[in-house]
């Protein structure tokens, strides 16, 4: 039996994680695997609720979440593709001026 | 500390060191494996939960597809080791310490209301007949709408990735 | 039901009994396919190691472990190690979700002829071939060469793309089972009709389902007519081209592990898994349903090499278009179908 609180704990540490990596990291990819962790530890306080309240809504919104994920990991990284192909650069201090 | 406890424990501290891994590695194909092993670990989580059906689409579709694509668009542009510039100095010495500071209060808060009660092992079957009935039935328009979502995602995806001879040909056929 | 002891006690035999009864397979598949290729060429196949050739991977095994173990200099050398060990991991770890028969009585336990039965048994399969792309895709980056970039690039978006037709042309199995349990659907296709014609889920309306599985499985597996990503004439050996001796093993191991696990699963769903005729005393109806999945297994595989000897292969567009303008609507198409007999029945 493990109470809800460590769940809810791991979920933060996780999300933690996301923001200081987005904050932190200066590749446009590993900013973006960030936002992915960040979702993850969503993903793991929904279910954990479900399975506290007993109700498997929970379950069903981390379809919804891992959707949206999908999507936008696709369009993302066709972006990624294109600001690199024009600018030669993933750095993301380097990508500060509109002009090429 | 039964098994739960245990395992939970286990597969926990897979994850939070895959993520400080993420965090710590200089080259971005070392994160997306880090990443992949929480993703895998999370998956067992969810297991240990009960939610079966979530556990194995999130092995199928997060780390099998998803991160697929990270690998091959860290693969295809080559990106080598991060460098190190004075704005993400900067970022370090000021949001390691105030995340970590901002992280613990809220874990502090979260263990100090110990009344949410426990979860037992398995204890919400997510069975995919379940899963499955209430998809289509209470969450069909969601289920809809996020259809709709994807393939606006794929449209775009195509025509941003496309090469700029693709784009120029379609300007020059109107 | 066990308890707990007895069912690790009996997990853990049937573990071993089944990694080396697969690995001996894995080893008389690559036999078949040299004799049976060989034979369609006209020629005899491998003859001189024992008799019919039958030690010719005993000694393959051998002149594998002995040969030199090159690392080239400039590759990336945590993944270089770790991909091969990722595909033959993946290429093993879905055995242990595959029924071979019915259960047998040993010592008083009903013991399942099956390491674990999930009632996810068939999504477990697919994720672990979701995560098998790896081994290729890094494969191919670490080895810090052209032709290994470019195959391990192929020969993954290759798989990532007949993934779906492949989980598509199951759904249509699913629909009339109602379960994703491996045993429930192997359940579901006992009985015949007319006392003749068995009641495999391949007559039960899935043909195209079939076939829609098998090319697909043939992508996956890499194999002709869609191997362009390995093919010797194109791409030097495509993303293994760096790898030597044990490691070049392990790649090599990890092909034909999954050809015989598609094999495997193909019979379980299409192919009616371990039912057929059953006679003879007490002893022989235990080993019989064994006995008939094996043959309907390695019926599956004698077509995988059949079609290896006799077809050309695709050009990569030619192969990524046939997978997204042709399998998957036909797979979807075939879907829609079903889900429509299925409820207009009920």
């Amino acid at each position: 039996m493990v109470p809800l609180s460590y769940y809810l704990v791991l979920s933060g540490i996780l999300f933690a994680c996301g923001i200081l990596g987005f904050l932190i990291k200066r590749n446009i990819i590993t900013i973006f695997m960030s936002i992915e962790l960040m979702l993850n530890g969503v993903n793991l306080s929904f279910v954990a609720f479900a399975a506290h309240w007993q109700h498997l809504s929970g379950q069903i919104f981390v379809f919804f979440v891992m959707v949206v994920a999908a999507a936008e990991a696709a369009v993302g990284l066709a972006i990624i593709i294109a600001v690199y192909r024009t600018r030669e650069t993933l750095n993301v201090d380097q990508v500060n001026l509109l002009k090429l | 500390m039964d098994l739960h406890l245990a395992l939970f424990l286990i597969f926990g501290a897979v994850c939070v060191a895959g993520a400080i891994n993420l965090l710590v590695q200089r080259h971005p194909i070392n994160s997306a494996l880090s990443l992949i092993t929480v993703m895998a670990s999370l998956a067992v989580e969810y297991l240990l939960l009960g939610a079966e059906f979530v556990a194995a689409v999130q092995v199928i579709i997060y780390a099998g597809a998803i991160m697929v694509l990270f690998v091959f668009v860290i693969m295809l542009l080559n990106a080598g080791e991060e460098a190190r510039t004075g704005g993400s100095r900067i970022a370090l010495v000021i949001g390691v310490p105030g995340m970590i500071v901002g992280s613990t209060i809220v874990a502090w808060v979260l263990l100090k209301r110990s009344g949410t009660g426990d979860v037992a092992i398995g204890s919400l079957p997510g069975d995919p007949k379940t899963i499955g009935w209430l998809l289509f039935h209470d969450f069909l328009l969601p289920f809809e709408v996020t259809s709709v979502l994807i393939l606006i995602a794929i449209m775009g995806a195509v025509v941003l990735a496309s090469r700029p001879e693709l784009s120029s040909h379609l300007e020059k056929e109107r | 039901m066990l308890s707990i002891e007895t069912f690790l006690i009996a997990s853990a035999i049937k573990i071993v009994i089944a990694v080396f009864v697969l690995l001996t397979a894995v080893a008389y598949t690559v036999w078949l396919e040299r004799k049976v290729v060989g034979h369609m060429q006209n020629r005899w196949g491998p003859t001189r190691v024992g008799p019919f050739g039958l030690l010719q991977p005993l000694a393959d095994g051998i002149k594998f472990i002995f040969k030199e173990d090159l690392t080239p200099p400039h590759v990336y050398k945590p993944l270089y190690i770790a991909a091969p060990m990722i595909a033959v991991i993946c290429a093993l770890t879905s055995i242990s979700v595959i029924p071979i028969g019915n259960a047998v009585h040993i010592f008083g336990h009903d013991i399942p002829l099956q390491i674990t039965d999930l009632n996810i048994g068939l999504l477990i399969i697919l994720g672990i071939t979701s995560v098998g792309v790896y081994g290729v895709a890094l494969a191919g980056w670490s080895s810090n060469s052209k032709y290994s970039l470019l195959g391990g690039l192929r020969a993954s978006a290759q798989m990532v793309s007949y993934e779906i037709s492949l989980g598509l042309s199951l759904v249509g199995v699913l629909i009339l089972s109602g379960s994703f349990s491996l045993q429930e659907i192997v359940a579901a296709q006992s009985g015949s009709w007319f006392h003749i014609i068995p009641k495999w889920n391949i007559f039960q309306g899935q043909f195209v389902a079939f076939f829609i599985y098998l090319t697909a499985a043939y992508a996956e597996t890499n194999r002709i007519p869609f191997d362009l990503p390995e093919a010797e004439t194109e791409l030097v050996a495509g993303y293994h081209t760096e790898y030597s001796a044990m490691k070049f093993a392990m790649f090599f191991m990890a092909e034909y592990a999954n050809m015989i696990t598609v094999a495997c699963v193909a019979t379980l769903l299409f192919l009616g898994g371990w039912h057929g005729p059953l006679f003879g005393p007490r002893i022989l109806q235990d080993v019989l349903p064994v006995a008939w999945f094996v043959l309907k297994v390695v019926a599956f595989l004698f077509i995988y090499i059949w079609v290896r000897g006799t077809l050309p292969r695709f050009r990569y567009d030619q192969l990524m278009a046939f997978g997204w303008k042709f399998l998957l609507p036909l797979a979807i198409a075939n879907l829609v179908v079903t889900a429509l007999v299925v409820a207009l029945r009920s």
